[in-house]
């Protein structure tokens, strides 16, 4: 007989193990689409997961996808470990390209070593200003902050669609809903020559390094985990809560914007009305995939970006939709949410009694 | 016996040729990139129906849909570039940066742009349709359908390709009722079932008893049908989804375009150019019309249909003035190509401002 008990504690190794369970059954219940849609399964999975990266390219192509998503996820564990529920990391993304390309508007027709790193900060500013607001709401007025920051979502697009449709939109593009191109010295230099992946990249891994610090050795991050566990300790150990709720989303919202910056500077290299594919709520499933954890969340950013990549090539050579690849994403959160039972109870095998 | 000979030698080599040319076609292979999906029933929808002209044409196709304007356009087509694609068709504007991008670093080969501007490799064309030749029939059964004389335009964005369409639409509204006014919602949008919905709605209580469309769901006739007013089905035939709204369609049909420029390929004369084609080589196509339309009327359309494409007739035919009634184009003269790519005025007759 196989009974279900409650853990006294949640299992730490299983809390680590179960990403790569979520991961695993994903495979199996995708393998099972396509054998049902009428593919074989075992090549729609090589296609999906091996094909897109078996060259340099492919490979570099996946660190360029994975960067925004490792980035903005390693900014939301701030959020998530201290009890925030920051959703719209989407707008502080949008809300960062859109300070950012509106500096490096103003220089479209200059070059300089001085450009980029404004254009840089101004991105990481614009994060920061837009995910200022829940914060502020969420401190001083006790509203929700997963509906403010959601529906500031929405007000960005709005904001950029605004722009790139008429004030900063290229003069020379016949009212196309887009600006002109950024110039050189604006863009993110690239790391090798034939290759799109750019120097967004090592922003992502100080936000790793840095994550980790504060996570693991400062104080900061203890208060982070204590709120976490519960807001009622937090409050009699005598935090003050109001400050660190600020501090987090401002980091939330910086990595985002930063995001932002990578994608137009990067990339793009100009503003129009499709600056992220939604890496900011990707970016979600990311963060909890990796388990809040800065080494985690790169290789859940290298998993949820492959699936991005196997879409394309799954349609490309197999005529899988290409929508799949969302299916995968949604079923990877989904096995991980189901699979998380597991932390809290476990199965206990009792012999049958005479 | 020497007959004989001759005979099968040119029957074999009358073989050998059609083999060699057969060879050659299958082995051109043509992609499309699309914005939607290819269910949309509108935009995606009709470019999928060309690819399978091509396919029919006995070429392979492949294509990959839902491709985002986001950097994610470059890394797709480079990986159809990269996978022994000849001729890539990109058919959203967005792409265009990352069509020319890509176009350089692969100038075997041949990329076709939709309703872009840039060809700065010689291996890029673009492509268009007059679709205000269309717009200029819907305008023409729009003046004679209404009875409230106000008729409502759901446009998405202000581009030269957009004010084009509600000119053209409202100058043939005028000609055949002087006393119509066309009030435009714009809904920023090309694919936002939700959206467009609402926004039929508003124009229809502002007392539109007609609805244009420059969107691509059908989310608006679906709406007019539930009115009870009338409405044209845009860029695939709609009748189906609101059989008693829709008086007729514009068509966008990309097939013949498609399967010459795939067989330009195979025969080695595919050449850099800018096509902008209409009614008359069969780009843009007139659904059937409804019965609820007068007969006069359906006749009057039919020869419309065959002066436009005959170029008899010309949408943009003077005079015409501006809202505040300056001149654009004099009496007897016709609006040049030029004139019409960059057009971002609206004629008299149009209700508010576009948005800047």
């Amino acid at each position: 007989m196989i009974k279900i008990v409650k853990r006294d504690q949640p299992s730490k190794t299983i809390f680590f193990f179960t990403p790569v369970l979520a991961i695993f059954l994903t495979l199996v219940a995708g393998g099972l689409i396509f054998f049902i849609l009428g593919f074989k399964p075992f090549e729609a999975l090589k296609f999906f997961f091996i094909v897109p990266i078996a060259d340099k390219y492919g490979f570099s192509e996946l660190l360029l996808k994975a960067t925004p998503l490792c980035l903005i996820a390693i900014g939301l564990s701030f959020c998530f470990k201290s009890n925030n529920w920051n959703i719209g990391a989407e707008g502080q993304l949008t809300f960062g390209a859109i300070v950012s390309g509106g500096v490096a508007l103003l220089f479209y027709d200059q070059e300089g070593f001085y450009i980029l790193p404004i254009v840089i900060l101004a991105g990481a500013i614009g994060g920061i200003i837009y995910a200022s607001i829940p914060a502020i709401l969420k401190t001083y007025f006790n509203t929700n902050e997963i509906l403010v920051s959601l529906m500031l979502v929405y007000v960005s697009k709005l904001i950029l669609d605004y722009l790139v449709v008429g004030p900063w939109s290229n003069p020379e593009g016949f009212n196309f809903p887009e600006t002109r191109q950024f110039s050189e010295s604006a863009r993110l230099p690239l790391l090798f020559e034939g290759l799109r992946i750019h120097a967004g990249i090592f922003l992502a891994l100080a936000a790793v390094v840095i994550s980790w610090f504060v996570f693991y050795k400062t104080y900061l991050g203890f208060q982070m985990k204590v709120s976490g566990f519960s807001l009622k300790t937090a409050k009699y150990a005598g935090y003050k809560g109001k400050k660190m709720i600020i501090l987090v989303f401002l980091i939330s919202g910086a990595c985002a914007g930063l995001a932002g910056v990578g994608e137009i500077t990067g990339p793009i290299g100009q503003l129009h009305r499709e600056v992220s594919p939604d890496y900011g709520f990707t970016a979600i499933i990311v963060a909890f995939l990796g388990r809040l954890h800065p080494v985690g969340i790169i290789f859940a950013s290298l998993v949820v970006a492959i699936t991005y990549l196997g879409a394309e090539t799954a349609q490309i050579f197999m005529q899988i939709p290409k929508y799949t690849g969302q299916v995968f994403q949604g079923m990877i959160l989904f096995f991980l949410l189901a699979s998380d039972y597991l932390l809290f109870f476990k199965f206990k095998f009792i012999g049958s009694k005479k | 016996m020497h007959k004989f000979l001759i005979r099968s030698f040119v029957s074999s080599l009358v073989l050998l040729f059609t083999l060699t040319v057969a060879a050659i076609a299958k082995d051109v292979k043509a992609a499309f990139v699309y914005i939607g999906p290819t269910g949309d029933h509108g935009w995606t929808y009709q470019h999928d129906v060309g690819r399978k002209a091509v396919e029919a044409a006995g070429f392979k196709t492949t294509y990959v849909e839902g491709v985002p304007e986001s950097a994610d356009a470059e890394r797709v087509l480079r990986q159809l570039a990269n996978s022994g694609h000849d001729i890539i068709f990109t058919t959203s504007f967005g792409y265009m940066n990352p069509t020319n991008k890509v176009a350089k670093e692969f100038p075997n080969v041949k990329f076709e742009h939709a309703t872009g501007y840039k060809r700065e490799h010689p291996n890029v064309a673009t492509y268009a349709a007059r679709f205000y030749e269309g717009r200029t029939i819907l305008g023409t059964i729009a003046g004679t359908m209404t009875k409230s004389n106000v008729i409502g335009y759901v446009a998405s964005f202000p581009i030269p390709e957009v004010i084009r369409g509600i000119n053209s639409f409202t100058l043939a509204a005028q000609k055949v009722n002087p006393n119509i006014k066309t009030k435009i919602v714009w809904a920023f949008t090309w694919y936002d079932p939700g959206k467009e919905a609402e926004a039929a709605k508003a124009l229809i209580d502002q007392g539109a008893d007609v609805i244009a469309q420059h969107t691509d769901s059908t989310a608006i006739v679906q709406m007019a049908e539930k009115a009870g007013v009338y409405a044209f089905g845009q860029a695939s035939d709609m009748d189906k989804f609101a059989p008693k709204a829709v008086l007729t369609s514009v068509e966008n049909n990309w097939g013949p375009y498609y399967v010459d420029r795939v067989k330009a390929v195979a025969n080695g004369t595919w050449n850099q150019k800018d096509t902008w084609h209409g009614i008359g080589d069969g780009m843009v196509v007139i659904s059937g019309l409804d019965s609820q339309m007068p007969s006069d009327l359906q006749a009057k359309v039919k020869k419309l249909q065959a002066d436009l494409a005959s170029g008899k007739v010309h949408s943009f035919t003077g005079p015409i003035y501006d809202q505040k009634g300056n001149l654009m184009v004099a009496e007897g003269k016709t609006a040049d190509d030029g004139m019409l790519a960059g057009m971002m005025t609206y004629v008299k007759g149009v209700e508010g401002d576009i948005p800047k």
